[in-house]
């Protein structure tokens, strides 16, 4: 039997056996975890080690796999969409948006432009809220914990806005078919504003205090590296395959929710190396920022959802005084809606890469299959490969600047 | 005269220790609270007014957890860590000197538990003794994170003890005395060793993060690496002492560095004060002075470590060796020359 189809472990004992050190110091095999508080989740690096320094590496997913794929084509459509929430929870409404998107899609709604513009506001504050995440975060591997929590608060702002939103936080499980569930507060449009206004501020010291720190760069410039040919080998997307050089984004690329209207750059990195990825993220913030603004400069009047009363559940008073409304009302919660037969794809930019939902229907009241393409899922492939012949705090940082999140990895 | 002297040193060591132990105690609060100030937080304020009892709850808290034994064949050793640890961070300040001479009940107290004439060898001996505590507790704890965490301690401590040997061997040369009494005595009024050994100054404040362990080279516990790094098994008091061990020899490095370095006792105006007031005055006013610098550098402690990242192991020993080792060597040779020619010896 090939020694590849061993366990890692068995492998490594084996490899440690056969290598025989001139000073006669060993190998060692690390569990890097599953609970381990650089893994930021639960999923297993089984490493090799010389030392301080990564010989080897293998990852183990799937410590919490909850099969959302399967559960899916149990489900009617409409209840997908928390478990789209418990992917990268660190950005739900991206991902609620990109199941409504595919589903439209596939039922050929066209939505109002309001609906469209409040989507990309909601989702580019989600981008903020990922990459404020995924940037502190890399300070406190690094062992910058202020930056971290400076920060945090931010983060804690845009969540009040999804509250005023949807009234939830972490899993929004937001937004119907068609548009919202109610149009969005003053309240929603004070409190964006007032974000606007008051976190540029934040985000330059924040950038001030690690960007051109020269512990932070030692620590970050050529550390976890992979070329812009690995990386589209690979099949990364979003700002880890930017920071290599190349510019992809689902955004510009097929746009979607109206995108093509509004201007922002793509900044792309060069080495595709932590530091450059910290980079790119920064910069992503900054143009998210830009494309919030000048939605809510254009933002149309109009109605908060498409007319679509197959799909977009009617108002309440309606439904106890209007005998129609009161069927769509029970078809929809019973899920009996038509459904073509179809097949689509779809993708959005998450927080984290392209987010895709690619989705068969067979005309009944579940899906036949989805499959949602995750971002994590695949960077965590290359991990093993980008830190090979790195240091154990390379790795650490290099996890941390991939943005691995165990439940999209997961899924 | 010797049971007096006897009482006299017994009542100085229990306050000094004592001391120690109240400052070890309340950075922790500091620590928490400095860290609160920087991220625009609160930081603790449950227990007492303001959190000031927080530490005592903290004690109480570690105290009463579970004695937790990881599966390993070195228990005395695991129980001889953080006591090593422990002992060796507070034995450093007997030779410390806290303040000159009381004049109180017709006697002369001198503010020092004991002078001894290689106080500069002592605190050395005790700092590398200090880091067995760490070796043999990580050792001990049979995990692989733990080892990883000692071994990295233990090569960054003796790396850096050779630069800050170094650094001092300048500041000896200047003052031509080993005993710490002579170095604060030296330093009158504003003649602060500083001004005359700014390099040697930066290179011992360095190599002191190193020593105490504290970021940007805390990374012998580095929390997203090692987990806990040499104290990951460790749990109740025992891991309560590691941590105290940590912060009073922050407090005694502070103390060494304010009195090495920042004039000890000494203040200006010094002498107008004796003139005035008394050399009793001068005396009091210059222990206050003497925490005053303590507590300035232990708030620096911890402004760097709520600042910046850390280093990478192999940028450590780079640092180490590379760079802090010939500049240290090459200050020898510059303050070897500078009294060579203030002596009239060279040209």
């Amino acid at each position: 039997m090939s020694d590849l189809l061993l366990p890692p472990e068995l492998r490594y004992a084996k490899m440690i056996e056969q290598r025989q050190n001139e000073d006669g110091s060993e190998l060692a095999i690390l569990n890097l975890g599953p609970t381990h508080p650089a893994t930021h989740g639960i999923f297993q690096n089984i490493l090799l080690m010389d030392g301080e320094r990564i010989l080897d590496g293998e990852g183990t997913v799937g410590y919490i796999h909850r099969a959302f794929e399967k559960i899916a084509e149990n489900r009617p459509f409409y209840q997908i969409t928390p478990l789209t929430d418990r992917m990268n929870y660190c950005s739900s409404p991206i991902n609620n948006m990109g199941w409504w998107m595919t589903l439209e899609k596939a039922l050929d709604i066209e939505v109002p432009k309001r609906v469209q513009y409040l989507r990309v506001i909601i989702m580019e504050l989600a981008r903020i809220a990922d990459h404020i995440i995924c940037n502190s975060v890399l300070g406190v591997d690094t062992g910058a914990l202020t930056g971290f929590l400076y920060v945090f608060q931010y983060r804690e702002k845009i969540y009040e806005i999804y509250e005023e939103i949807c009234g939830a936080r972490l899993t929004t499980n937001m937004g119907r078919i068609g548009g919202f569930e109610r149009d969005w507060s003053p309240a929603a449009f004070k409190k964006i504003n007032d974000f606007l206004e008051e976190f540029p501020a934040i985000w330059t010291e924040f950038e001030n205090l690690l960007s051109r720190n020269r512990i932070f760069m030692d620590r970050t410039i050529n550390v976890g590296p992979i070329s812009a040919e690995k990386a589209m080998s690979y099949g990364f997307t979003g700002p880890n395959l930017r920071a290599a050089g190349i510019d992809y984004d689902v955004r510009v690329m097929k746009p979607y929710s109206s995108y093509e209207d509004f201007e922002f750059d793509v900044p792309v990195g060069q080495s595709g190396d932590t530091y450059d990825r910290f980079c790119v993220r920064n910069a992503e913030v900054w143009e998210s920022l830009k494309i919030i603004k000048q939605a809510l400069e254009k933002l149309p009047e109009g109605p908060f959802h498409a007319n679509v009363p197959d799909y977009y559940l009617p108002p309440k008073e309606d439904v106890y005084n209007n005998m129609e409304a009161l069927i769509y009302h029970f078809k929809i919660v019973m899920g009996e809606v038509p459904v073509p037969k179809t097949e689509v794809y779809h993708a959005v930019e998450g927080g984290n890469g392209e987010l895709g939902f690619y989705l068969i229907t067979d005309g009944s009241r579940t899906p036949y299959r989805l499959h949602f393409r995750r971002p994590c899922f695949i960077y965590y492939q290359a991990f093993n490969d980008m830190v090979k012949g790195q240091m154990l705090s390379d790795a650490i940082a290099t996890l941390s600047s991939l943005n691995v999140i165990a439940g999209e990895l997961d899924a | 005269m010797d049971t007096a002297i006897i009482i006299e040193k017994g009542i100085f060591i229990v306050v000094i220790f004592a001391i120690t132990m109240l400052f070890a105690m309340y950075e922790t609060l500091a620590e928490r609270k400095i860290a609160a100030w920087f991220q625009d937080r609160i930081g603790p304020d449950r227990a007492g007014k303001g959190g000031i009892l927080q530490p005592l709850a903290d004690g109480l808290k570690l105290f009463s957890k579970e004695e937790f034994f990881p599966n390993t064949p070195n228990r005395f050793l695991f129980i001889a860590g953080p006591a090593i640890s422990m002992s060796t961070a507070l034995i450093t300040s007997a030779v410390i000197p806290w303040g000159d001479t009381l004049h109180i009940f017709g006697r002369d107290v001198v503010l020092q538990a004991t002078d001894i004439d290689i106080a500069m060898l002592y605190i050395f001996g005790v700092l590398s003794v200090g880091v067995y505590g760490i070796m043999i507790g990580g050792w001990a704890s049979n995990n692989k994170f733990s080892l990883m965490g000692a071994m990295r301690a233990s090569s960054q401590m003796i790396s850096y003890e050779v630069a800050m040997g170094l650094a001092i061997i300048a500041l000896v040369m200047m003052t031509g005395s080993l005993s710490l009494r002579d170095i604060a005595a030296g330093q009158h009024g504003m003649s602060w060793n500083v001004f005359y050994q700014p390099v040697g100054f930066l290179i011992f404040l360095v190599c002191s993060f190193a020593e105490t362990n504290r970021t940007p080279f805390d990374l012998a516990e580095c929390e997203a690496e090692l987990i806990g790094g040499y104290h990951t098994e460790y749990s109740s008091m025992k891991m309560g002492f590691y941590l105290f061990a940590e912060y009073a020899s922050m407090f005694i490095s502070s103390t060494i560095l304010a009195v090495l370095y920042f004039g000890a006792y000494n203040f200006p105006g010094m002498d107008w004060v004796t003139e005035n007031w008394g050399a009793n005055a001068t005396t009091w006013i210059g222990v206050l002075v003497l925490f005053g610098k303590i507590c300035f550098f232990i708030f620096f402690y911890m402004w760097v470590r709520w600042t910046i990242p850390r280093f990478r192991y192999d940028q450590l020993m780079k640092l180490g060796w590379k760079m802090l080792i010939p500049l240290a060597i090459a200050n020898i040779v510059i303050t070897a020359l500078a009294i060579l020619w203030s002596d009239g010896k060279l040209f």
